[in-house]
């Protein structure tokens, strides 16, 4: 008995161990890209270039080129790349699929469409957009749940309804680009693939207080989070109001999340791939929130790089991650269907 | 007996509801087809109309509008037939309810053929584009439909249809990245993708015809044979069918039409979808009724999204694809929702 005891607490210790020791690598390895997406460009500045630009010294050139152009950008990348990586999590994770992601049940085709809608449609300022782009995931999650909910509740459903709204939520985004002023097309089409390019500081500051705000209450659910994760049962009888963590963390995730395609546009497959690579990589029986966040910025900001830097062409990141992401979409698919999970 | 086996049935036995349903759909397709040639960014009243189609002497502005919209409703009543008995075919093919070409893909999968074709071989006519698009579309839908029945329980809908997502965002990552460094290639193949219906002229029709025929004689051809696949796969042997040659040569039916209708009009979705789950509701599951009918109903919907998209767009126009997807898609929903839990 003792025996078992010690096996489970020695198990425990390791997981941890291996927890902190990714989780830390993944924190550098972010941090590293983050530096590389300030020093890398057209021209490349030294460390203390960019250093003396951060502590808000001018630098000839440099104040320009850093301040102003990559340090937005930067900023732009670490927080949607976060957002879309704990936003995903958290949903695969509810859902218990990897495939109910806000991207295929069209939570951020919902969004996109409210802010498309809100730039052509009322020329409204950054502030009404990111309000709008919530509401609109807000009100495409209801609609998903109510319209799925049926007899019984399936998550195959939810996904075929999702992939029905989000064909709709698409067809409405394009009617508007049409009718769109010509002016306004270029921001509007960010909508469509996700880039970081023409990132704004004043446009990012919605984003960054909002992820700052819900980042830390979902994190905080992480625990009740674990324990959904053993079933609905279980659960409740462990002492989880289950209804009320399953609100507090969608509508948290939901909220990130709108507000991140809002600012960068949907961009692909980051929030499908961030959970399942951070999964791997960790192991499962903690929550992986804070490593699903990492790689989502690891994705979104190496994507990033790759696409400025790899090809004659430049890229929008949303290209590089799609290109990267439907493969595994696929293997993921493959596997699944292998063993019969569908 | 009450019950008859299709195939040794010989007489017809007329669905009930059939010919309401023939005679209302042959208004509406009259219709719908004198209102596309009158609506527009200019619409043309009824005596000009009259002019322009049996008067070939009047060489009134109207008139000459009116010749061109004929084109282009000849073009979209075709392509909405082909999109409607392709919808049909594969949906009996793969024994499952949402099947179409959008949803499974295809769609994606002749533009990236096209797309190439413009880049690396430097094509530039419609009768080029039609057999790489045909290409693509073929080898997408043996993709998708193989990773789509991995597994137990064969092609689900949740299956094929994620399946079909998945192949088609990578497909139109691969899309852009061809696309983006090339404006020229850009320019050309936006033409392709916007071009709808509206890209319809006697040439491109003229190309169009033999694929049509083909497809609808296989359709009608292997219908019977469908019919007892229906049943299962071991009585539809019993019954005499060939199972595996029967569904090969009504799967290639089917992605013949929608593959040349997506090489010439660019990619429209949904249309397979409706048509055919519309008929099916009124008239039963009969595919030798089904398919000639689902060709009807396709095109009278092409025909009158083609209608909203010219109307809503004014002064320019609005995709008709943009359109099918905006009315097609509840009908996926609604599948869904009525479908038994397991089914899924």
């Amino acid at each position: 008995m003792n025996e078992s005891v010690n096996l489970i607490r020695v198990g425990r210790i390791k997981r941890r161990r291996r927890y902190i020791i990714v989780t830390s690598i993944l924190a550098i390895i972010a941090f590293v890209l983050c530096c590389a997406m300030l020093m890398l460009g057209n021209t490349i500045y030294p460390v203390d270039d960019v250093l003396r630009v951060l502590l808000g010294e001018e630098v000839k050139g440099a104040s320009f080129a850093i301040g102003t152009i990559r340090l937005p950008r930067m900023l732009a990348g670490v927080f949607a790349g976060f957002a879309f990586g704990v936003g995903g999590y958290v949903f695969q994770t509810m859902l218990r699929n990897p495939l109910a992601n806000p991207n295929v049940i069209g939570i951020t085709a919902g969004s996109s469409a409210a802010a498309v809608f809100s730039i052509i449609v009322l020329h409204a300022s950054y502030a009404v957009v990111s309000i709008a782009s919530v509401i609109g995931g807000l009100a495409t999650v209801i609609v998903i749940f109510l319209l799925s909910r049926g007899t019984s509740f399936s998550i195959g459903r939810l996904i075929l309804i999702g992939i029905g709204i989000q064909a709709m939520l698409n067809a409405v985004i394009s009617y508007l680009l049409l009718i769109g002023q010509q002016h306004d097309i270029p921001t509007a089409m960010r909508w469509l693939s996700g880039s970081l390019n023409g990132s704004k500081m004043e446009t990012l500051y919605p984003l960054i207080v909002v992820v700052l705000i819900f980042a830390p209450i979902i994190i905080a659910s992480e625990k009740r989070l674990e324990l959904l994760d053993l079933g609905e049962q279980t659960a409740t009888s462990l002492g989880v109001h289950t209804d009320k963590t399953r609100i507090v963390l969608l509508t948290s995730s939901v909220i990130i999340l709108a507000l991140a395609t809002a600012t960068t546009g949907p961009i692909a497959f980051v929030a499908f791939l961030s959970g399942p690579i951070a999964n791997r990589l960790v192991g499962i029986g903690f929550s992986n929130i804070i490593p699903s966040g990492l790689v989502g910025i690891i994705l979104v900001l190496a994507s990033d790089l790759v696409g400025q830097f790899a090809f004659v062409a430049r890229y929008p990141v949303g290209v590089i991650t799609g290109i990267l992401g439907a493969p595994y979409l696929i293997y993921l698919l493959y596997r699944m269907n292998r063993k019969g999970n569908l | 007996m009450k019950n008859k086996p299709l195939l040794t049935n010989k007489r017809f036995h007329l669905p009930k509801n059939f010919s309401k349903v023939l005679i209302l759909s042959i208004i509406l397709f009259v219709i719908s087809i004198l209102a596309s040639l009158s609506f527009g960014a200019r619409i043309i009243g009824w005596n000009e109309l009259l002019d322009g189609l049996f008067n070939s002497d009047i060489q009134t502005h109207e008139a000459n509008v009116v010749r061109q919209r004929m084109a282009r409703t000849v073009f979209s009543v075709m392509c909405g037939a082909a999109l409607g008995v392709s919808g049909a075919l594969m949906q009996s093919v793969t024994r499952n309810p949402i099947a179409d070409p959008s949803i499974l893909g295809v769609n994606t999968g002749a533009a990236l053929f096209v797309v190439c074709g413009i880049t690396f071989l430097n094509i530039s006519t419609a009768s080029q584009y039609i057999w790489l698009a045909l290409l693509g579309a073929i080898i997408t839908a043996i993709f998708v439909f193989g990773i789509g029945s991995i597994g137990s329980g064969g092609a689900t809908p949740l299956k094929l249809v994620l399946a079909g997502a998945a192949t088609s965002s990578a497909l139109s990552s691969l899309v852009m990245a061809i696309m983006i460094p090339r404006s020229n290639v850009m320019d050309q193949f936006r033409f392709w993708q916007v071009g709808s219906v509206g890209a319809g002229n006697w040439e491109v029709i003229s190309i169009f015809i033999p694929f049509l025929i083909v497809g609808f004689l296989i359709a009608i051809l292997t219908a019977p044979a469908l019919n007892a696949l229906a049943l299962g796969d071991e009585a539809a042997a019993g019954l005499g069918v060939r199972v595996g040659t029967i569904r090969l040569i009504a799967a290639f039916g089917g992605v013949l039409l929608c593959g040349a209708t997506t090489a010439l009009a660019g990619p429209i979705g949904f249309i397979g979808l409706l048509a055919s789950h519309i008929i099916r509701l009124l008239i039963g599951p009969d595919l030798r009724f089904v398919i000639p009918m689902s060709a009807l109903s396709g095109a009278i919907i092409l025909t009158i999204s083609d209608i909203c998209g010219r109307l809503l767009g004014t002064p320019g126009e609005l995709e008709v694809g943009v359109v099918t997807a905006f009315i097609g898609a509840p009908i996926l929903i609604l599948i869904t929702m009525k479908a038994k839990v397991r089914a899924l």
